[in-house]
Parts: C-alpha cells; structure tokens; sequence
C-alpha cells in the first residue's frame, strides 16, 4: 500500500514522469537558470563568482524549492484523493509522510545532480561544490518538510500557492545560514547543524501536516 | 479490504453543524444487511455533510455516527488524478482494493473504450461512472452514496440503481443521498427537512 501510494505520488511530481506536465521540471529548470543568469549579471570574474556562487546555488534551491507547493497538496484534497485513502483505513499522517518522501525525492537529488553544471556556470572550485552537494543533501530534507507543513497549512486557502513562497523563506532560513556559513569557512561543521535540523523538521512534518489536513476537511 | 460481520449504518441522536449553523439534529438511523435508505432534503440541508460524518471525515457535533465494515464513498469528488488517462488512474484504486474483476466492472459501466482517455477530458456522467467503478471495484459492504444520480443519462441511471440493487442483495448496506427518485425495491427514506431544529433553539 505505502510502496503504491509512493509510486503514485513520484507519477505526479517527479520531473519527466509526465504524470504532471511540465509543471514537475520547473524547480530544476529554474534552479539552473538562476546559475545561468548570475554571471551574466554580476559579470564573468571568476574569482567573484567562485567567491559568491556558493551561496546563490543554495538560495536557488531554496526558491527552487517554493515552486511545487501550490499542487503538493491542496490538489489531492479537492480530488478526494485524501478522503478516499482515509477510508480505506490510511492514516494523515502516513499520507503525509508518504508525500513529504516523494515530494523530496522529486526535487531534492534532482537539484544535487543540478548542482554540478550549476557549479561550472558559476566557476566553483573543488572543495566548494563538495560542501554545496553535502550541504544540499543534508538541507533538503528539512526544506521538503517545510514545504509539507506550509502546504497543508495553506491548502484550503485562496491565495495559499503565494502565501506559502512568504512562509517558507523564514522557516528555511535556519538552514539558510548553516548551509551557506559552511562554505563561507571552507568547514563541514555547521552542516551538522542543518542535518539535525532536517532531522527534526522530518520527523515533525508527517504530523503537523496530517493534523493541518485533518482540521479543514 | 471487505469487512467482518454484518455492515451497518448508525446514527443515533446525530446533531451536525456546518459553521456556526446548526443543520439536523436528534437523527436516529439503523441500517443493517441488505439495507437501504434514501436521504432527501434541499441545497444546504446537510446531505452532504450527514454523510462525511457517517463516513468518519467529519466529527459530530452531538450524538453518535458510524459504520461498520469497509465503506466505500462516492460524492462529486473521484479521487482520480485528472493528468492520468482512466485506466491508470482507476488501476491505482484497483490495485489498492485488490480488485479481482476489473474487465467485468469497466464492461459493466461502459468504460472500457474510455481507458486511453486522461481523467480531465470525460465528461460529467463519464467520471461519475469512472467514480461507481471505483466503488464498486472497492467491494465494500457499506455505501454512502452522495447525489450518484446527478449529471448521468436515463440508461446510466438505471443502471446505477440496478447496482444498488444488487449489492443490497448482496447483504450490503447504502445510504443515498439524492434529489432523483430512486427505482431500488425495500427503499426506506429520511427527509432531512423533519430534523431540522425549530428556530426557538437560537434563543
């Protein structure tokens, strides 16, 4: 059951599944394009790019990771998609935790593995693109979490796909700067921090979000 | 995902509200075995709402409401992914019921030409009846059934009561909410309208 519902979720969200259009692509498509646009706007230097580009790849990602709330889960409300798993004795929670999995894993290794060309438009040495691919491994999670609950929060709202981009750049903000200090330092350390709070806002997020969903149906 | 024992549908002192408005209350309701009963009542009368409660996805505001054995719910709402074409969208419900008799089912409600088709391009009646495959490739003894007449042709209609039929028969149990009369045999009927409080009980 879990492994079908997860199966049925990637079908909707994972970039060139098909199961939802172009739509499911955007994240990364917009997250290169950003690598793209910054040197043409701050220009060529590579040593100015290689001084900032690490920190514009993580707010890339965090923007990037804004991009699918709007369906994550208001859709599947409205279809009935939710009320109809319910009946069949699955719990909020396990409906959400299956979500936050799939939505993770539609735009989280996609964006790691788009953080290499990001890393040549932007002229990253070694050692930089090596804390960026960690760091995003160990942030993601948290900012997959984050979209959940801020999704389920605003689902029965009118203008929740644009109040959910507003909430989600405080909350990841944590992970924001413990992600981005890291490469500031050249020092695995501060990663640890945004690993546990990943870690929390993991294990968090299946349950605000079932208990959010359970109070507007 | 059938359920033990006998299905049964029970409400007992069942007041509900939607808001602040307080829309039945004191409803007693007892269905069992090859049970049924049709709920009438106007736009806004709690039709909808009497059944989301029976079905456990909303909590009453006084009394109690619930079913036992497996339910299966059809309202305007399908459950079916509206990018995916019918079959796929349907095999994922099949799949999680453990359907057996999936050809028998689409074939019984004319859907299977339908199945290359994306959810979003059927039509009103063609989801509806995307929807009865669903619940009926769900086997549940118990069926609350909200408006599953609307936007169907005659012969889709009778059709749809023929099935209710049928799984009466099959010692299922129903609750229909509808504005159409229903040609199902032993049907009881509630009128929602004769649960509604006096408006003294707003003092």
């Amino acid at each position: 059951m879990i492994a079908r519902m997860i199966r049925r979720d990637l079908a909707q969200f994972f970039p060139f599944a098909g199961g939802g259009g172009a739509g499911a692509a955007l994240p990364v498509i917009f997250f290169v394009a950003v690598a793209m646009l910054y040197p043409f706007a701050v220009g060529p230097d590579a040593n100015t790019l290689a001084r900032t580009g690490g920190g514009v790849v993580w707010i890339a990602a965090l923007l990037a990771a804004i991009l699918p709330l709007d369906r994550l889960v208001g859709r599947d409300i409205e279809l009935g998609h939710f009320d109809q798993l319910s009946l069949r004795g699955v719990s909020e929670e396990a409906m959400m935790a299956v979500r936050m999995v799939a939505h993770w894993l539609s735009f989280g290794p996609p964006l790691i593995i788009a953080a290499f060309p990001a890393a040549a438009l932007l002229q990253l040495d070694g050692p930089t693109l090596h804390l960026v691919l960690i760091g995003l491994a160990a942030g993601t999670p948290g900012l997959a979490a984050i979209g959940l609950i801020i999704a389920a929060l605003t689902a029965s709202l009118r203008a929740g796909a644009a109040l959910s981009g507003l909430l989600l750049i405080p909350l990841a903000l944590p992970i924001l700067v413990f992600g981005a200090g890291a490469l500031a330092r050249q020092d695995q350390a501060s990663l640890g921090f945004v690993a546990a709070i990943s870690l929390g806002l993991v294990a968090l997020a299946p349950f605000a979000a079932g208990a959010a969903i359970r109070a507007v149906r | 995902m059938q359920g033990s024992g006998a299905p049964r549908i029970f409400a007992s002192d069942l007041a509900c509200r939607r808001g602040d408005r307080l829309l039945f209350r004191k409803l007693n309701l007892d269905l069992g075995a090859g049970e049924a009963c049709h709920i009438t009542g106007a736009n806004g009368a709690g039709k909808t709402t009497l059944i989301r409660t029976l079905a456990g996805l909303g909590t009453p505001y006084a009394g109690e409401a619930a079913c036992e054995g497996a339910i299966g719910l059809l309202d305007e709402r399908m459950g079916l992914d509206p990018e995916q074409t019918l079959g796929a969208a349907l095999g994922f419900w099949f799949a999680v019921d453990a359907t057996s008799e999936r050809a028998a089912v689409l074939e019984r409600l004319r859907l299977t030409d339908l199945l290359e088709v994306p959810v979003r391009y059927l039509s009103t009646g063609q989801r509806k009846r995307a929807g009865l495959a669903r619940l009926m490739g769900q086997g549940a003894p118990v069926w609350l059934l909200d408006e599953p007449l609307s936007g169907l042709d005659a012969a889709s209609q009778a059709l749809v009561c023929e099935l209710i039929a049928e799984h009466l028969d099959n010692q299922g149990t129903a609750l229909i909410a509808s504005h159409q009369t229903l040609e199902v045999p032993n049907l009881q009927s509630l009128a929602l309208e004769d649960f509604v409080p006096p408006m003294e009980d707003f003092a």
